[in-house]
């Protein structure tokens, strides 16, 4: 079977006496047109990027970006130790105070610099997944109803309809009066900027998840159906045994989809809503306007992308890992 | 089994009530070596961890310096300090709770209160700085404007009036084209100084009309005003939605750097030792968190009094703490040219203004009535205030939301734990708030805190007495 498939995959390599050179022959390309393509890129970057003068300088070429990666790794890591030193002055001063004040009590508060580069990837990294996961609870049992009756689906669908076009940016106005009207509380577990950015992204992310997972449930085989009415299962057996099984692919195919877009939307919502997170840092640098800005800025995408691609393969995985048709083609 | 448990018990306590007996001692004997009179003595914060907002321009150096060198953490304050996207979020943020207090334009906290825009009860007891501020207008603009310029040793003569920008506003209009300026919000200094400016020029710059529901104002204007937050406005005006601007540094420097327009005039020369920005919290907040409140002021005190320190010595490390991301941001030589106290008006161009940035001498923390009410007379000038008020109602305004017994308390207690020096600051028991009569204004007016309706019937332009629009 493998063998099969890396044959096809390049038809065109001669089949060489040597296997160990035609595994490198036949491998070349895959890993050789990728760098190809980079080292093009890089280049063409760099050539477009010497040319354009902004108001804020000239448009950073791959040199200063890789530089503004090396500044925010350092900054991070002096962000780090003026942390450790918060937090060393912090018990001399509660010690002094306990001396002075015996009923007070000491309390480690947590250090109060500004969020690095890499505390805003964290923090976006943990909206999105939180925000990702509300959106799959509603979406996966919702799917499911309208898959398998066709009254529940009929009933939804214009709503699915739509909410689904439905640009964040329309719904982070909304989302953030009514959190800030209903998250009321004292001692709160999560900070309402949190709550507004994770909310919209649940809100965009939702539909995916939802139409893949109606389409996977109405679409299971009609035999396995038939088995199912014949040994007479129960509603629950019926839902465990034939349809979750049968469905799974899709509903991975939708929530891989709803990941991608948790992402974007969520970088929009941070830059418009001033929520923490690396829309947040963009849009903070875009304001600093100083000569490095757009370097940084740089930086933020290609970091923004990088970490898109690594969640979308990390689903493709678990996609892959949970699915029962092993020779489905997936990408 | 359980008589070793009592024991193990009695050891415990008795070894904790030694701890609080020691503890108790050393706090008798620290309190006995500090000897502070009750009055001066400032009691614990209530409230600890506090989030202060600010908008990225260099005047929010206070809150900066009081958090790099630890003011804060001296009073017992854990502060965490957050850009705010625009002036409008900043305020309602403040309102709502999201922020403990913010960086605000002396109007903020004055139009809040008697509800002109979103209404609230927002006081200070901490004014942030004096000027600070610069109108630039763009490249093309000042090509015009040049040729009626009276020069000297070949450069322009300062300060430049508006009376050479209006030939060029009657040109656009002529031409049917609105002459369009940017400023960063209706109630900050900036609106009011280029409006200041504008008419002083015999520019009209339109008025307000809240109680028809227009808060535009661009009734009658010449000048067409509108808002924009401060960091967007060289790139608006480079985008030429608009022809010029007023706002606080480092936005007028960096149009000289970027070689997209040019400052004409500083607020200095508008208005000399204009008040700036001050430190707001709500009035809920401030009932709430008396002690907090003071400290917080103290630590900005000491903040201010490190920044104007020893002629200006400190500001070049200021710079260097502004120009973080995380702050201000702009490039270091940008920010150092106006806080350094020198502005570049056209490139090359470069003067001393010393006093361009002035944090703590001339008293400028000190938060006086008299600051408050001329901002509610150009409130009331540009039509913000539809209403005739009586003189009193605007010392009443000012008393509700300007709160120098905060801030006496404050500089008292540094002053006592010898962290400052008595003569910097007014001597509070005589001091009525009132600055006496000041006529270093552009036009020569003479402006009295305590005659605001007769101050009002000086200007040309603008409404006063019973004129309601």
């Amino acid at each position: 079977m493998s063998k099969m498939t890396t044959i096809l995959r390049i038809p065109s390599a001669t089949p060489s006496s040597n296997p160990v050179l035609s595994r490198i022959v036949q491998s070349t390309p895959a890993l050789l047109l990728p760098i190809i393509g980079l080292l093009l890129f890089l280049a063409i970057w760099n050539g477009v990027a010497k040319s354009i003068d902004t108001s804020l300088g000239q448009f950073p070429g791959p040199a200063q970006v890789l530089e503004q990666a090396g500044a925010l790794v350092d900054e991070h890591a002096a962000q780090r130790e003026k942390a450790d030193a918060f937090y060393e002055r912090q018990e001399t001063r509660n010690a002094a105070r306990v001396a002075q004040d015996p009923s007070y009590v000491p309390k480690i508060r947590e250090f109060t610099g500004a969020p690095t580069f890499f505390d805003q990837i964290w923090t976006s990294l943990y909206t999105v997944m939180v925000g990702f996961f509300i959106a799959s609870v509603v979406a996966v049992p919702v799917g499911i109803l309208c898959g398998l009756s066709k009254s529940a689906y009929t009933a939804i669908n214009p709503l699915i309809q739509l909410f689904k076009p439905v640009s964040p940016l329309a719904w982070l106005p909304l989302v953030t009066m009514v959190v800030s009207a209903l998250y009321v509380s004292d001692e709160p577990a999560f900070s309402k900027s949190f709550v507004t950015s994770a909310f919209t992204v649940s809100l965009c992310c939702l539909w995916p998840t939802l139409i893949n997972t109606a389409v996977g449930v109405s679409n299971i085989d009609k035999d396995l159906l038939n088995v199912s009415k014949v040994l007479r299962l129960t509603p629950f057996a019926h839902l465990t045994k034939i349809v979750l099984p049968s469905s799974i692919p899709m509903i991975f195919t939708g929530l891989r989809l709803s990941l991608g877009i948790g992402w974007m939307v969520l970088i929009a919502a941070e830059m418009l809503a001033q929520n923490p997170g690396l829309g947040k840092f963009v849009w903070d640098e875009f304001q600093n306007g100083s000569s490095e800005s757009l370097a940084r800025i740089m930086v933020a995408v290609l970091t923004i992308g990088a970490i898109g691609f690594v969640l979308d393969r990390l689903m493709l995985s678990i996609q892959r890992a949970v699915s029962w048709d092993k020779s489905s083609v997936l990408r | 089994m359980t008589g070793l448990k009592t024991t193990s018990i009695l050891k415990r306590l008795r070894i904790a009530s030694v701890g609080v007996c020691t503890a108790l001692a050393v706090s008798l004997a620290s309190v006995s070596s500090v000897a502070l009179s009750k009055e001066q003595q400032v009691g614990w914060p209530e409230k600890e961890e506090l989030k202060f907002g600010f908008i990225k321009l260099t005047d929010m150096a206070p809150l900066a310096i009081a958090y790099e060198k630890g003011f804060f953490e001296d009073e017992g304050l854990y502060v965490t300090l957050e850009a705010q996207a625009n002036w409008k979020v900043l305020l309602d943020r403040v309102i709502d709770g999201q922020l403990d207090g913010a960086h605000m334009l002396a109007g903020q906290p004055l139009g809040a209160t008697i509800g002109f825009g979103t209404e609230s009860h927002v006081v200070t007891a901490f004014s942030m700085d004096l000027n600070g501020n610069g109108i630039t207008v763009s490249n093309e603009i000042w090509d015009k404007m040049k040729a009626h310029i009276p020069t000297e040793n070949g450069k322009p003569v300062h300060p430049i009036k508006a009376d050479y920008l209006k030939p060029v506003v009657e040109e656009y209009q002529n031409a049917g084209k609105p002459f369009n300026m940017g400023m960063v919000f209706p109630v900050s200094t900036h609106n009011y100084e280029l409006r200041y400016w504008l008419a002083a020029g015999g520019i009209h710059p339109g008025y307000y009309a809240p109680h028809k529901g227009d808060t535009a104002g661009q009734i009658d204007a010449q000048a067409l005003l509108s808002v924009t937050p401060p960091p967007q406005m060289p790139a608006t005006m480079e985008a030429g939605t608009i022809y010029g601007y007023c706002v606080g540094e480092p936005w007028n420097q960096q149009a000289v750097f970027k070689g997209i327009g040019v400052p004409v005039i500083t607020d200095y020369e508008i208005w000399k030792n204009n008040p700036e920005k001050v430190f707001g919290v709500s009035q809920g907040w401030a009932e709430k968190y008396p002690n907090t409140h003071i400290r917080v002021v103290k630590a900005l005190i000491r903040a201010a009094m490190w920044l104007d320190e020893n002629n200006n010595a400190n500001r070049p490390e200021a710079v260097k703490i502004l120009s973080k991301s995380t702050y201000v941001g702009a490039d270091e030589n940008v920010l150092a040219n106006s806080m350094t106290g020198t502005f570049e008006y056209e490139k090359g161009d470069k003067r001393e203004v010393p006093d361009f940035n002035v944090f703590f001498r001339y008293n400028a923390t000190y938060p006086y009535y008299s600051d408050a009410i001329w901002y509610l007379t150009q409130m009331r000038r540009w039509g913000q205030i539809s209403e005739a008020k009586s003189d009193d109602w605007y010392k009443e305004t000012a008393k509700k939301v300007y709160k120098p017994e905060i801030y006496a308390k404050a500089a008292l207690a540094l002053i006592a734990e010898g962290k400052a020096n008595p003569a910097d600051f007014p001597e509070f028991t005589t001091e009525t708030g009132f600055k006496p009569p000041q006529s270093e204004f552009i036009d020569g007016v003479t402006y009295d805190g305590s005659k605001p309706n007769e101050y009002l019937q000086q200007f040309d332009i603008g409404l006063k007495g019973e004129t309601v629009l």
